[in-house]
């Protein structure tokens, strides 16, 4: 199998020793069927052991192991190596806080994540004796593309509202509402408008889609957002055009 | 250290985990409940399961054939009471998690639709496109943010379990962020911390799968039930090991060797015609036909490659509709890892270490000798899958037994818990463990080295232990252990830093490994007979006589486990032959 060798930049801080982040350099022989985070685990099993960083499915599912690699948000584990230049710079997620080396501190997502109720909502919860909810296939195409969002959070890391403001719910939570929002089983959309329809950001999306780009799953989380707003603001004219609708 | 108490403490966010924390929820809102993992909740490994979840629920299906499907498929080493009740529960959990949104693929109709999967007599397995473990998985995380009453530590490794008197008093953890140990004190614990196929080198599972609270189990005295059957998948990717689903047999794929010949009609599994049909060919059960592999590797019909020897999954005849509509994740990774979109040319696939049917001896609550102590998932033995599990089984039993274990954790909690035990000794057993931990991460001069020796462990258990064993290769491999846990007591920790210090933690997933792997060994080693997933080279028959019995390892702090046998539950399913392919009719 050909080999090539990369010189792999990777960003490191440890809170504890290090005023400032730096990057080292490791010189890497890869095989061309590896992916960045081959190159990744041979350092940590043969250079440096001090090197800090998430992965675990290697497969592109579980979600872990997103890095922004040569400026771009990717998993690692689904990066080729071949498609690199000879020196392959690593660094963390941008927009959250490092938390040491490539690891950084993803608690505001979850916290976004947790106040979108991002679970069925019903007036009435059915007992399993009646049996399962009639779903059409073309009821669960209209949602099922949100649903597979692996929260890998690279939108976040290509987000410019993001970064600029980081009360905005973000690409992934915000998707992941509309995914319920749109479920046929679902009657929860009332419930999610108040964190969803008046948070600020999404007013201030500017649509550039950089979400999408880089989403590994093909979720469009822009166009989630698009759908949002345009289904909050006739939400918002109904109101006083028929106070009496359900909502 | 810090303590921090909590009704009942969940270690493991996985599948099982999970499914444990809502029923604990559900079934008392009041009880206050930790639910600690090493890795958020949406990364553990039932994230990565693809094919799909099995549980009775069309008219051409019954019970019984689930039944007898399974027990059969287990060789009869599954215990039939455990058998029976998931069955039944089986449905309607998978009717539960579809009320909480699952999104599982449907008929024209709207009914949720079945697939068939190996060794199932019927069609009976739910799924979610290719991604059912996933669906499963994120369904079940977002489902558990309903519950105020479930706080969770995410990013907390769990390093031992505190018992005393046999009576289980909560985990020690290390806080990743901060290097911190915890005491989690609780009124009950279940661990749920999934499989250890990693003491392999070649394995469909994930760094997290270790082991942990195998090891942790046992070490308290818990034994390890079945830990000599370990199943090989037939279709992994070469080097990666990257799982193609069975699913992709289950839709038509067909399995060739390097002559293009469906050698599977070799190994009682034929005639291949007609085709697709249930549990025959390479729709017969997964210990089979990862030793008919062997067997044609023997015979020098398989394929050289530069990561191992190979057959081919061929997928073409499906076309690229279907394969678009019901295998997208298969063609996105074959494309990916190894440069072949399955539409034009099969797929290389070897067999891979998979799943692990052996684990923390429980009863049919979930419940383990130690009071208060409960474990579900992969990582607990009922036992329902006996010595070779059945596809789809698995994601279906997180479901029932992580719900189960959870209600019977509810009530333990609910009733005060175990008899009242000296606070000085929980302190000291607690402060033990957390000694233990600063101890490793403080010592110098260790001449050791954890990714060398963690490589010198799983190249032991392939050598070993592997699709076919002898008495030899597992004295060998014995040995070897015994060796390499020797050697662990001189490795040193290159990284001093208390901040996600992932030195650390892979030198504690290393202890895991070790003891795990021991425990495999020497069960193995004492079992001379060959039994679904377990095959020896010097004892081929199976021997009902001797081994129609669980094996129980039992920890030693010196030497080898102590090797134990308990009866298997026998209700109406007497053993007999595992009959596939065309001798069926
Ligand atoms: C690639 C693949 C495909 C599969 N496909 C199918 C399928 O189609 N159908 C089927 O039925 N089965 C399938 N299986 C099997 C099934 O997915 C697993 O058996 C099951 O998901 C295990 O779930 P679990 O909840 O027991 O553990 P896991 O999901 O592995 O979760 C374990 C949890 O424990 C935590 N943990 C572990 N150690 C510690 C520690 N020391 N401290 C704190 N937390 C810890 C982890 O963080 C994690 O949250 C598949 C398996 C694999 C690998
Ligand atoms: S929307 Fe896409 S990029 Fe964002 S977290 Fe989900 S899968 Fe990742
Ligand atoms: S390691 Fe799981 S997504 Fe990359």
């Amino acid at each position: 199998m050909r080999e090539t060798i990369h010189q792999l930049e990777v960003l490191r801080y440890d809170p504890e020793t290090d005023t400032a982040p730096h990057f080292q350099t490791y010189a890497v022989t890869c095989q061309e069927d590896w992916v960045v985070l081959d190159a990744i685990n041979y350092v940590k099993e043969n250079l440096d052991r001090t090197l800090s960083y998430r992965w675990s499915c290697h497969m592109a599912v579980c979600g872990s192991c997103g890095m922004v690699v040569n400026g771009e948000p990717v998993l690692s584990c689904h990066a080729f190596v071949r498609d690199y230049p000879e020196k392959i710079r690593v660094e963390p997620l941008a927009n959250f806080p490092i938390e040491r080396d490539l690891v950084v501190a993803i608690d505001d997502f979850v916290e976004k994540l947790t106040s979108v109720k991002p679970y069925i909502i019903s007036a009435e919860e059915r007992p399993v004796e009646s049996g399962e909810n009639l779903q059409s296939p073309e009821q669960l195409a209209v949602f099922k593309q949100y649903a597979d969002c692996i929260n890998c959070l690279l939108c976040y890391s290509a987000c410019p509202q993001y970064a600029l403001n980081d009360s905005f719910i973000g690409p992934a939570a915000l998707a992941l509402a509309h995914r319920y929002n749109l479920d046929s089983r679902d009657e929860g959309r009332s419930a999610r408008a108040d964190v969803v329809a008046s948070n600020p950001g999404i007013w201030e999306c500017s649509f550039v889609g950089a979400c999408s780009e880089v989403c590994p799953k093909d979720v469009d989380p822009a166009a989630a957002i698009q759908q949002t707003k345009i289904a909050s603001t006739v939400d918002y004219f109904m109101r006083f055009l028929m106070p009496w609708r359900k909502q | 250290m810090e303590t921090l108490t909590s009704d009942v403490a969940i270690v493991g966010a996985g599948g099982a985990g999970l499914r444990a924390a809502i029923a604990l929820a559900e079934s008392n809102p009041g009880l206050r409940i930790a639910l600690i993992s090493k890795v958020y909740p949406m990364r553990s490994h039932t994230v990565a399961a693809e094919g799909g979840a099995a549980g009775v629920i069309k008219d051409n299906d019954s019970f019984d054939n689930h039944f007898n499907d399974t027990v059969a498929g287990g060789d009869w080493l599954c215990d039939q009471d455990a058998v029976e009740f998931f069955i039944h529960e089986a449905p309607k959990e998978l009717t539960r998690i579809e009320h909480w949104g699952c999104p599982w693929s449907r008929q024209a109709d709207g009914h949720v639709a079945v697939r068939p999967f190996g060794g199932m007599k019927v069609e009976r397995t739910w799924y979610a496109a290719d991604k059912t473990g996933f669906h499963l998985l994120h369904t079940l995380f977002q489902t558990t943010l309903k519950y105020p009453s479930i706080k969770r530590y995410d990013e907390y490794f769990s390093t031992d379990i505190v018992a005393v008197d046999d009576a289980c008093q909560g985990v020690v953890a290390l806080e990743m962020r901060t290097g911190q140990l915890r005491f989690f004190r609780a009124k009950a614990v279940i661990i749920a911390t999934g499989g250890a196929g990693r003491i392999f080198p070649f394995t469909t599972n994930g760094a997290i799968k270790t082991g942990d609270g195998m090891a942790m189990a046992y070490r308290i005295g818990v034994p390890l039930k079945d830990m000599e059957f370990v199943q090989y998948h037939p279709t992994g990717l070469p080097g990666t090991g990257i799982l193609i689903t069975e699913g992709s047999r289950g839709e038509g794929g067909i399995l060739v060797n390097k002559d293009g010949y469906r050698y599977l009609q070799d190994y009682d599994l034929g005639p291949p015609d007609p085709w697709p049909r249930k549990k025959a060919m390479e729709l017969g059960p997964r210990d089979r036909l990862s030793q008919a592999f062997w067997h044609e590797q023997q015979k020098g019909r398989t394929i050289k490659t530069d990561y191992g020897d190979v057959v081919h999954l061929d997928l073409r005849h499906l076309g690229e509709a279907k394969i678009n509509e019901r295998l997208p994740m298969v063609r996105e990774l074959s494309k990916s890892y190894v440069g072949i979109d399955p539409v034009d040319a099969p797929i290389p696939v070897r067999p891979v270490v998979h799943y692990t049917m052996g684990g923390i001896d429980t009863d049919i609550n979930g419940a383990t000798r130690v009071g208060g102590l409960f474990a579900a998932g992969e990582c607990a033995c009922v036992s329902i899958n006996g010595a070779n599990r059945l596809g789809s089984n698995s994601l279906t039993e997180l479901l029932v037994f992580g719900a189960r274990a959870g209600r019977a954790a509810a009530e333990y909690a609910a009733a005060g818990g175990g008899a009242a035990v000296s606070e000085a000794l929980v302190t000291e057993q607690a402060e033990a463990a957390e000694n233990r931990v600063l101890a490793l991460f403080r010592r110098t001069n260790g001449i050791e080295d954890i990714a060398a020796l963690r490589r010198e462990l799983t190249a032991t258990m392939e050598a070993g232990a592997g699709i076919y064993r002898s008495e030899g290769s597992l004295q060998e491999a014995c040995a070897k252990m015994a060796e390499i846990r020797q050697r662990y007591a001189s490795i040193e920790l290159r990284d001093k830093s208390n901040v996600f210090n992932t030195d650390l933690t892979e030198a504690l997933e290393l202890k895991s490994m070790i003891d795990v792997a021991s425990a495999l060994a020497v069960s193995a080693y004492h079992r001379t007979e060959s039994r679904g997933s377990h095959q020896r080279l010097d004892y081929t028959d199976r021997d009902d006589e001797k081994f129609l019995k669980h094996s129980l390892a039992t920890y030693a702090a010196q030497g080898e486990p102590r090797i134990d046998y308990c009866d298997v539950v026998i209700t109406r399913s007497k053993p007999g032959d595992r009959v596939y392919g065309g001798k069926q009719e």
